[in-house]
């Protein structure tokens, strides 16, 4: 008892309030006999889909970075990835592997730089990683269209050339890893290798907290001063922290695509760092703080309140509110964190 | 000052005793200040000089911590003062020590700022008093009659920017000459930031201040020569206490000096002898070494430590003793030369200057010291695991090697056992921890790289009594038994010659005197005031 009111009182009002709504929302969809099987399946998929994107701003708090508004760099990363894989017309797990290790690669040496300019602006990451996410979004927008790409699947069929809006992973490696393992419970559907695949990504994440350079992470994150008396470099932890949060955004990228189904391109990676922000804060993490248990609460709790929300403001409405209470809700939690910066300690 | 201009005091302070939370910064404080008169006011830092000062201005934290006993008078009334603006309108003013001008505006702008006089204009005769226009003329006439009277002539539409120092600091007067009902003028450390001959020209104007326009002035000063040339009266705080207050006939520099560091109470380590022979072969050598540390500045030093002995550095606030060991640690920007073991160090290189076997304990407990939200095994670890790599498991890919949690957690218990940590368990978060159970832990920290010379800096700022007695014993153990070279900077005096073989005292970021623990209170005093020529005279006197 004790222990679940320090909990709640950890959470905090906002996230409390969202907490509870989204257990009223799974209420009223049971009350109105909506398909729970279903809903539930949908959940766990939606969980495990936006996972490692969520996993991805882990790195960047703990290294004293604030929230990574610049998740489109990563992300941007990962769709040229997915892109060169089907181009190849590589597919099943041979596609999948070549996306991650192209996506994540150039993750890589895309975060070097990213980290490089962060350094410059030390105290602002978070306006200008929102900017710089912002510009390669439409940066890229030109290159889709001018990229060497050349697979019939790919490219406009009137044109011959330029990638489409959204290209249909279905013959490649659509849902290979939701399909992997998966099992039926009543009639909720698992999707066991998504999910596997975002816990291990998980476990890697924490493991790599508990070496040298992990440790030298978290220092620098939290007291620049302590750290240097202990002879850490600040820019370099910041610079790789922002480098595997990066990395961990193109990785990410990479199995949410496969899970949809479809690669979205052109304007999509736009505002994806805003809900992805918002599950990790949902979980109870802020601007200076976060752990891998906000990662994974947050994100389970956010992805079903979007889930059930749609059918019961359906049932109850009859229009929908989804996206407007999506936007409401992911924006909300991130001004609260914004603004609730002083009050964590 | 005539007789009956003394018997008429401007202020009065009566039995002022004030209390943060349960500890009594101000005892029964009474002293009196009368128009026309220069009082000196002196002290170590926390004698409660500043909290004196604070409850004089009416400031925000005297009156959120419970407020005062005792009456303060003004004018023979007993007045509590509630705010700045308060105070000023009572006529009291400060002349601080750093400067509180703004440098894009003309010395005129500052001089009326805040007070700016105004002319009415057409338009005035529908919009409110504050729209009216500044009178330009009229202000630029007060701001140098102002000026005037502190003997300054400058031409008042010069900007304050880029003016010397010494000049900056006579604006400052001259804005609270400014106020015409000003009666009451405090001066903190005036002095501090001038070069000799501004200083001089200061005291002047002080003196004729007081004597002319019959304002009292409460002088706050370090520099005990000068409290001599131009104070009337002087009173002595000592731990909260006043000790004495001197007429000037009878100013008797030693003894003043003594009073404000002496202390009846016993020595906690007498029983332990002092390591006499101090000219060994040498741990730590500095050459020519300055810090440029803000506030601690040091200035071409040479000091030697000699191995397995506890060297005390000890001086005033904001005269550079604190900025010797940061500087060593690679913290600030330092230059000359520093020999550990003969060996030349790379300076400005916190690795190097850990590698060399180095440890600092920081005086910035909470800043530097402690990752607040790591847990104390992990505090306990960092230091010693980031750069010396320890406490990581073999067999792995080198920079994939995790952290030996169990090594760990057997190391922070061994410091729990050591030290006496009061904690739930070592995974606990250093920020619920105490202010000693904190330093603690950052003592550990420092221990746990197995430093050769050990360096700490405040080590017992903060922490209660019974904390305070356990780290001074650990100090004094780990330099006995396992021989490793002390440098220990402290504020307090009490504990530097419980502890020390030998302190070298700091004033104006220079290595003043060395002197046993056992020297005598006045000698500690002169050397603490920077007064060389009291000093060397009485060092011959005890010679003879």
């Amino acid at each position: 008892m004790n222990q679940c009111k320090t909990f709640i009182k950890q959470l905090g009002f906002a996230r409390g309030v969202i907490v509870a709504f989204t257990v009223l929302l799974f209420v009223l969809a049971f009350v109105k006999d909506l398909q729970m099987g279903q809903l539930i399946s949908d959940c766990l998929s939606r969980f495990g889909r936006h996972g490692i994107l969520v996993l991805s701003l882990l790195p960047f708090v703990k290294g004293g970075l604030g929230l990574n508004f610049g998740l489109p760099v990563g992300v941007l990363c990962g769709l040229v990835g997915v892109v060169f894989s089907i181009n190849l017309n590589l597919a099943g797990y041979d596609g999948l592997a070549v996306a991650l290790a192209v996506g994540g690669g150039l993750g890589i040496v895309i975060g070097l730089f990213y980290g490089w300019l962060l350094n410059k602006v030390k105290g602002q990451e978070m306006v200008v990683g929102t900017y710089v996410g912002f510009a390669s979004v439409s940066f890229m927008c030109l290159a889709w269209m001018m990229l060497p790409f050349n697979n019939p699947t790919l490219v406009w069929s009137i044109a011959g050339k330029g990638l489409r809006m959204t290209i249909p992973m279905d013959d490649t490696y659509g849902r290979i890893l939701d399909n992997l393992w998966s099992f039926t419970v009543g009639d909720i559907w698992v999707p066991t290798g998504l999910i596997l695949s975002f816990l291990v990504a998980c476990i890697l994440v924490a493991l790599f907290f508990k070496t040298r350079h992990g440790m030298a992470i978290i220092a620098a994150g939290q007291n620049e001063k302590f750290a240097i008396a202990s002879s850490i470099k600040p820019n370099r932890t910041r610079l790789l922290a922002t480098t595997l949060s990066t990395f961990l955004g193109a990785i990410g990228i990479v199995i949410y695509s496969q899970s949809y189904g479809f690669v979205q391109l052109y304007t999509a990676p736009l505002m994806i760092a805003f809900p992805i922000v918002a599950c990790i804060l949902i979980g109870g993490a802020g601007i200076r703080t976060a752990t891998m248990f906000h990662v994974i609460f947050g994100c389970l709790v956010f992805q079903s309140l979007l889930t059930v929300a749609l059918p019961v403001a359906n049932e109850f409405i009859g229009g929908d509110i989804t996206e407007a209470a999506r936007i409401v809700i992911s924006n909300g939690i991130i001004l609260y964190a914004l603004v609730g910066v002083g009050a964590q300690k | 000052m005539s007789q009956t201009e003394q018997t008429k005091n401007f202020l009065e302070f009566k039995n002022i005793k004030k209390n943060y939370y349960e500890n009594a910064v101000l005892k029964d404080i009474s002293f009196s200040v009368a128009a026309g008169e220069i009082h000196g006011l002196i002290g170590e830092n926390g004698a409660g000089k500043s909290t004196l000062m604070n409850i004089l201005f009416g400031m925000p934290v005297i009156h959120s911590t419970g407020g005062y006993e005792g009456e303060v008078l003004i004018n023979g009334e007993n007045k509590l003062i509630t705010s700045p603006k308060n105070a000023i309108e009572h006529g009291i003013g400060m002349v601080h020590q750093e400067f509180m001008l703004i440098p894009e505006l003309s010395i005129f702008e500052n001089i009326k700022l805040n007070k700016e006089l105004t002319k009415r204009y057409f338009f005035n005769a529908v919009l409110p008093k504050k729209l009216e226009i500044l009178d330009i003329k009229k202000m630029r006439k007060e701001a140098q009659i102002a000026l005037k009277k502190v003997g300054l002539t400058i031409d008042e539409l010069l900007p304050v920017a880029g003016l010397p120092v010494g000049h900056m600091q006579f604006i400052e007067i001259a804005r609270e000459i400014d106020n015409s009902k000003i009666k009451l003028l405090v001066f903190d450390e005036p002095t501090a930031v001038l070069a000799e001959s501004e200083a001089d020209r200061l005291l002047k104007t002080m003196k004729s201040l007081a004597k002319d326009l019959n304002i009292a002035i409460l002088f706050i000063s370090h520099r005990l020569d000068e409290i001599r040339k131009v104070c009337d009266r002087v009173s002595v705080l000592r731990d909260g206490e006043l000790v004495g207050t001197f007429d000037h006939e009878n100013l008797d520099i030693p003894k003043m000096a003594e009073l404000m560091v002496g202390r009846n109470v016993d020595l906690t380590f007498k029983a332990r002898e002092i390591k006499v022979e101090c000219s060994g072969t040498p741990k730590l050598e500095l050459r020519d070494f300055s810090v440029r540390m803000p506030g601690e500045r040091v200035n071409n030093i040479n000091l030697s430590v000699v191995k397995g002995e506890i060297l005390g550095i000890a001086g005033l606030a904001g005269q550079g003793k604190i900025g010797i060991a940061n500087g060593i640690a690679g913290l600030f920007p330092a230059s000359g030369e520093v020999l550990i073991d003969g060996k030349s160090l790379r300076l400005n290189c916190p690795k190097t200057s850990l590698e060399s076997g180095i440890g600092f304990l920081c005086e910035d407990r909470r800043g530097t010291g402690l990752l607040l939200d790591e847990s104390i095994e992990d505090n306990i670890a960092l230091t010693a695991m980031v750069v010396q790599k320890k406490f990581l498991k073999k067999g792995w890919l080198k920079p994939f090697q995790f952290m030996d949690q169990e090594g760990v957690t057997k190391r922070a218990e061994e410091i729990r056992e050591i030290f006496n940590l009061n904690c739930t368990n070592v995974k606990q978060m250093t920020r619920r921890l105490s202010g000693g159970n904190q330093q603690k832990v950052c003592i550990g920290r420092v221990l746990t790289t197995n430093p050769s010379l050990l360096m700490v800096s405040e080590p017992t700022r903060g922490v209660d009594i019974g904390a305070k007695e356990l780290i001074l014993q650990k100090v004094l153990q780990i330099n006995r038994e396992e021989d490793t070279t002390v440098l220990f900077t402290s504020s307090e005096l009490l504990e530097l010659r419980s502890v020390c073989d030998r302190i070298a005292i700091i004033a104006d970021g220079k290595v003043v005197a060395i002197l046993p623990p056992d020297a005598p209170d006045r000698l500690f005093g002169l050397a603490m005031a920077g007064d060389i020529e009291d000093l060397n005279r009485e060092l011959g006197d005890l010679k003879k």
